[in-house]
């Protein structure tokens, strides 16, 4: 089905799908058993060009936006969930300083970025603060030129690989929520470390790690606008990066389904083909239509967003909690249809299914998106009282 | 022009190439339409006693040149001497076998005697005294009937193709010095490593067993292996295994390896892309194993097992342990 | 050091073709084009060797306006610079396609001069070789390995099994064959800022063709096949027939 992609993203997407098919499907296997972080993968995606497709042109980008960087996402994660996170984390390290940064700030760090020299993080959960961002421990305190960052961050996307981050920290603790402000950190200032790389259930070829300020000096030039605006920008970033946290499930999903659609045409019992069977029929059947409702979504939203629309943060929530609750039902049924062999390491299915599961979890839990879509519509019952 | 056929019977390690052969039964039945005669040319190192056999397949006059330097036959020295050769003999029809060497040889020469080249034909027929060819393009989607308008002309052909027929010829065996066949010294082999020994070629290989993905790792091969010997046959590969270093790139059939034409060719483990289709979809007689029911290969098979090649294989063995004890 | 490579655009293998409706050649409307495969090695040597040694990168294609377009997909390679010899009736002949190269090149020298070792569409395998002839220039066919020094060149060929090393001066022709690199993707930057490139565009002088395609027909069908489920005696069942059918056994 076509999508009225223009001929420019049709080039982005079947690009990113060439690389995902030559070069990510063979390896993702090996990178997933040993949890190494896929380098090669990176270089040969920033030759192309596909690393900067949503930075502007001026920063050396290709200008185009959310949806862009969303077809890439889901072309990388058909074949690799993990891998494609590289690109697909480093939107959501970065993004605040697309959306909320100064030009010097812009003009500083997105063409590295831009050209897949350096990737990105966000960094904003810690051990006891994850839905409940407010209650964050993480301080910066202002001291002469510099912003003194003390605590540590946790579960980290791209930590220890990336050499920007955006990090969030309570510059006035008083203030609660307002007392947050956002900063970008580069791995080479003083006082920043890594914890251990974690060991995880699924996207396993993506780096995780605790990042640790101990008196880590960051440049006053380096706060995003003023002081109290860190959950500003935290919101903001999560609205514009959903999407492609959607596009991430979308990709899984539909690597799932072919693999699962593929499979049943060649297993057989009881003399026939189980794609025969019409219970095996309906649930690709079901398969298929979540996924497409999940890729309709995804698009429209992220095309609203590039288009300038104000106040999507509902619909945004609701292409990452579908897109991710789709993933995870057809990646388990993909188990499913291949049965035994589907359990065995030796088959792409289980990895999926393990891959599957972050996406419920991160950037919002799928709670938290329930809450942010339950209160928008209750605010706009309000409003039209 | 003057009024013979030519030959390259080309030779590889004192053995004359089966295309050589065919070169030649065709350039007989050429010659006896047109009245002419056939020259066959044999260049190598200690080539001499192969001389006498291509009597036998209707080579009235052949010419031996025999000299240490030409034993790794690198090519510019024998475009030179062919050249030579062919100039002197003023032949209307030049054919040469499209094997590594004569796909070198052909343009080049062509070049030089401002000839018509036709390269890895299937067919060759006089019509009204001129040369019209056949030759598969489009990877093997076509066939396109090409006339060649200049004389001479210069043909390479397709291994095992053609029928090799014994026809008697006049036989004169003719001395030649290398001659101006000196060294181009802008062109030096420093060095060349032989494939091992008694290994097939697999375009004269009349069975071949070919595997693909389906065999899931290098050492499976083993299982096509053991059934090719037993046939005689050599074994086959699909690009995919070539490029994951399981085989070498000499086995690869298909677009970017090479074309053949058994008589048998059993294929496991193949789906049967369109490039390696390429490659062997004129095989006389095509056998498919592989588990996919929808697989490409099935429609252009002329006999397939769909199942699992690891049980089939292994009982296709024994099938043929028995037929041959 | 001036790098030149010598390319065209042929049907993708993967589509499948219409004979035209003369018979004598194939519908263009029904394929699409690309980049022909073995051009991609010499293309991707092309570009590797400027990156060592420095120059530039030439593509040079023969054919009407349409050819350009090749020429544009290799801008979004990395390609330099764009010829076209622009000829409207060609027919592919390789002895014409030479010609009009080998008139061009002798008045522009090169250092290297790469070609595909053949045409995914004709399967012709002589363009290459015929240039290196005709400009007097030293070649060596179907290289999987090409080192470049400043006056000479060391380069592997594979040849029926057998591996070759040669050492050629420069200027010199290779043709190359697959195994010869890895091709790079394009960049999307290079291929938008292609869309805009310059190319050059000079008039090619008409030559008689030494070979012309009279017809072209598909290739015979092949009767349907005997194709069966494994079942405990199917094996018997096949080597049956290809003992009694086709007499192979």
């Amino acid at each position: 089905m076509d999508y009225f992609l223009t001929d420019e993203q049709r080039e982005i997407r079947d690009l990113a799908r060439q690389i995902a098919q030559e070069k990510i499907a063979p390896v993702a296997m090996e990178y997933d058993e040993k949890g190494e972080f896929a380098w090669e993968i990176v270089e040969i995606l920033a030759k192309s060009d596909l690393c900067g497709v949503y930075i502007d042109e001026k920063y050396g980008g290709l200008g185009g936006g959310v949806f862009d960087l969303c077809l890439v996402t889901e072309e990388l994660s058909k074949a690799c969930g993990g891998i494609a996170l590289s690109i697909a984390a480093t939107g959501l390290g970065i993004f605040p300083v697309i959306l909320s940064g100064s030009e010097e700030q812009k003009e500083k760090y997105l063409p590295d970025i831009a050209s897949g020299k350096k990737l990105a993080a966000f960094a904003i959960t810690e051990a006891d603060a994850g839905s409940d961002v407010a209650s964050m421990q993480t301080t910066a305190k202002k001291e002469g030129d510099y912003y003194i960052l003390n605590g540590t961050k946790q579960w980290i996307t791209n930590a220890g690989e990336a050499e920007i981050y955006t990090v969030i920290a309570m510059t006035d603790k008083s203030k609660g929520p307002r007392g947050a402000s956002a900063f970008i950190v580069e791995k080479d200032f003083p006082g920043l470390s890594f914890g251990k790389k974690e060991n995880k259930m699924g996207i396993r070829s993506s780096a995780t790690r605790e990042v640790i300020f101990e008196d880590c000096k960051v440049p006053k030039e380096n706060l995003f606008g003023g002081e109290g605006r860190g959950f500003m920008v935290a919101m903001k970033n999560f609205d514009h990066s959903r999407p492609g946290v959607g596009a991430q499930a979308l990709g899984i999903a539909q690597g799932a389904l072919d693999k699962a659609v593929q499979y049943s045409k060649e297993r057989k019992q009881f003399g026939k083909t189980i794609s025969s069977f019409q219970g095996i029929q309906f649930m690709l059947a079901d398969m298929a239509t979540e996924i497409e409702a999940a890729r309709a979504l995804i698009y429209f939203v992220a095309k609203a967003i590039d288009s300038g629309q104000k106040g999507f943060s509902k619909e945004s929530a609701m292409s990452k909690l579908f897109a991710s609750d789709v993933a995870m039902r057809v990646t388990v049924d993909a188990v499913q249809i291949l049965g035994g062999y589907g359990y065995m390491k030796e088959y792409p299915v289980e990895k999926m299914m393990r891959d599957a599961k972050v996406t419920q979890i991160y950037e919002g839990t799928n709670q938290i998106q329930r809450n942010i879509i339950a209160q928008a519509l209750i605010k706009e019952a309000a409003s039209k009282k | 022009m003057g009024n013979s056929l030519f030959v390259f019977a080309e030779q590889k390690e004192g053995k004359f190439k089966k295309v050589a052969y065919e070169a030649l039964s065709l350039a007989r039945n050429l010659a006896d339409e047109l009245g002419s005669e056939v020259e066959a040319s044999i260049i190598g190192n200690q080539v001499r006693s192969l001389a006498e056999e291509l009597k036998d397949y209707g080579a009235d006059r052949i010419n031996v040149v025999d000299d240490p330097s030409l034993k790794n036959c690198p090519p510019d020295l024998y475009k030179n001497i062919l050249a030579q050769q062919i100039k002197e003999s003023e032949s209307r029809i030049v054919l040469l076998g499209s094997t590594a060497l004569g796909a070198d040889l052909a343009p080049k020469i062509g070049a030089e005697l401002g000839a018509s080249v036709a390269t890895d034909c299937i067919s060759a027929e006089l019509q009204e005294n001129r040369l019209t060819v056949l030759r598969s393009v489009y990877v093997s989607k076509a066939i396109a009937r090409v006339s060649l308008e200049n004389e001479p002309a210069i043909l390479t052909l397709r291994t095992n193709v053609l029928p090799i027929n014994k026809k008697e010829g006049k036989g004169e065996i003719i001395k030649k010095e290398p001659g101006d066949g000196l060294p181009d010294p802008k062109v030096v082999m420093k060095e060349i490593i032989k494939s091992s020994q008694g290994k097939k070629d697999i375009e004269e290989a009349d069975i071949i067993v070919a595997g693909g993905r389906g065999l899931k790792s290098q050492e499976n091969f083993a299982l096509l292996e053991e059934l090719a010997s037993l046939m005689g046959a050599a074994v086959g590969a699909s690009r995919s295994v070539v490029d994951a270093g399981w085989r070498s790139h000499d086995d690869q059939v298909g677009q970017t390896g090479k074309t053949v034409s058994p008589n048998l060719y059993i294929v496991c483990g193949i789906s049967g892309s369109i490039q390696h289709l390429a490659g062997m979809s004129s095989s006389k007689y095509i056998v498919a194993i592989n588990k996919d029911p929808d697989a490409p290969i099935f429609k252009i098979a002329d006999y397939g097992i769909v199942g699992d090649l690891f049980e089939v294989v292994p009982r296709l063995t024994e099938e043929v342990k028995k037929i041959i004890a | 050091m001036k790098i030149v490579v010598c390319v065209k655009d042929v049907p993708d293998t993967e589509s499948n073709i219409r004979i035209a409706s003369d018979g004598k050649g194939i519908d263009p409307e029904s394929v699409t084009t690309v980049l022909n495969p073995y051009d991609e090695f010499a293309v991707e040597e092309a570009l590797r060797t400027k990156e060592v040694k420095g120059g530039d990168v030439t593509a040079i294609t023969v054919g009407p306006k349409s050819s350009e377009k090749v020429l544009r997909a290799c801008f979004g390679l990395g390609v330099d610079n764009g010829i076209l010899l622009k000829y409207e009736n060609f027919t592919n002949d390789p002895f014409v396609t030479a010609s009009v190269l080998a008139s061009y090149l002798k008045n522009n020298p090169f250092d290297i001069l790469l070609f595909g070792k053949k045409g995914a569409d004709l399967n012709n395998g002589q363009t290459g070789l015929m240039v290196a002839e005709m400009l007097g220039t030293p070649s060596v066919s179907s290289i999987i390995k090409l080192e470049i020094s400043d006056s000479s060149a060391v380069c592997h060929r594979e040849a029926e099994g057998n591996q070759e090393t040669y050492e050629v001066s420069l200027p010199a022709v290779f043709t190359a064959e697959k195994g010869l690199n890895e091709p790079r993707y394009p960049s999307l930057k290079l291929k938008m800022q292609a869309k805009k490139k310059e190319i050059q565009e000079i008039e090619a002088e008409e030559i008689s063709p030494k070979t012309n395609i009279v017809s072209m027909e598909y290739p015979p069908k092949r009767p349907e096949g005997k194709v069966f489920e494994d079942s405990p005696d199917a094996v018997n069942k096949l080597v049956e027939m290809l003992h009694n059918e086709a007499k192979v056994f």
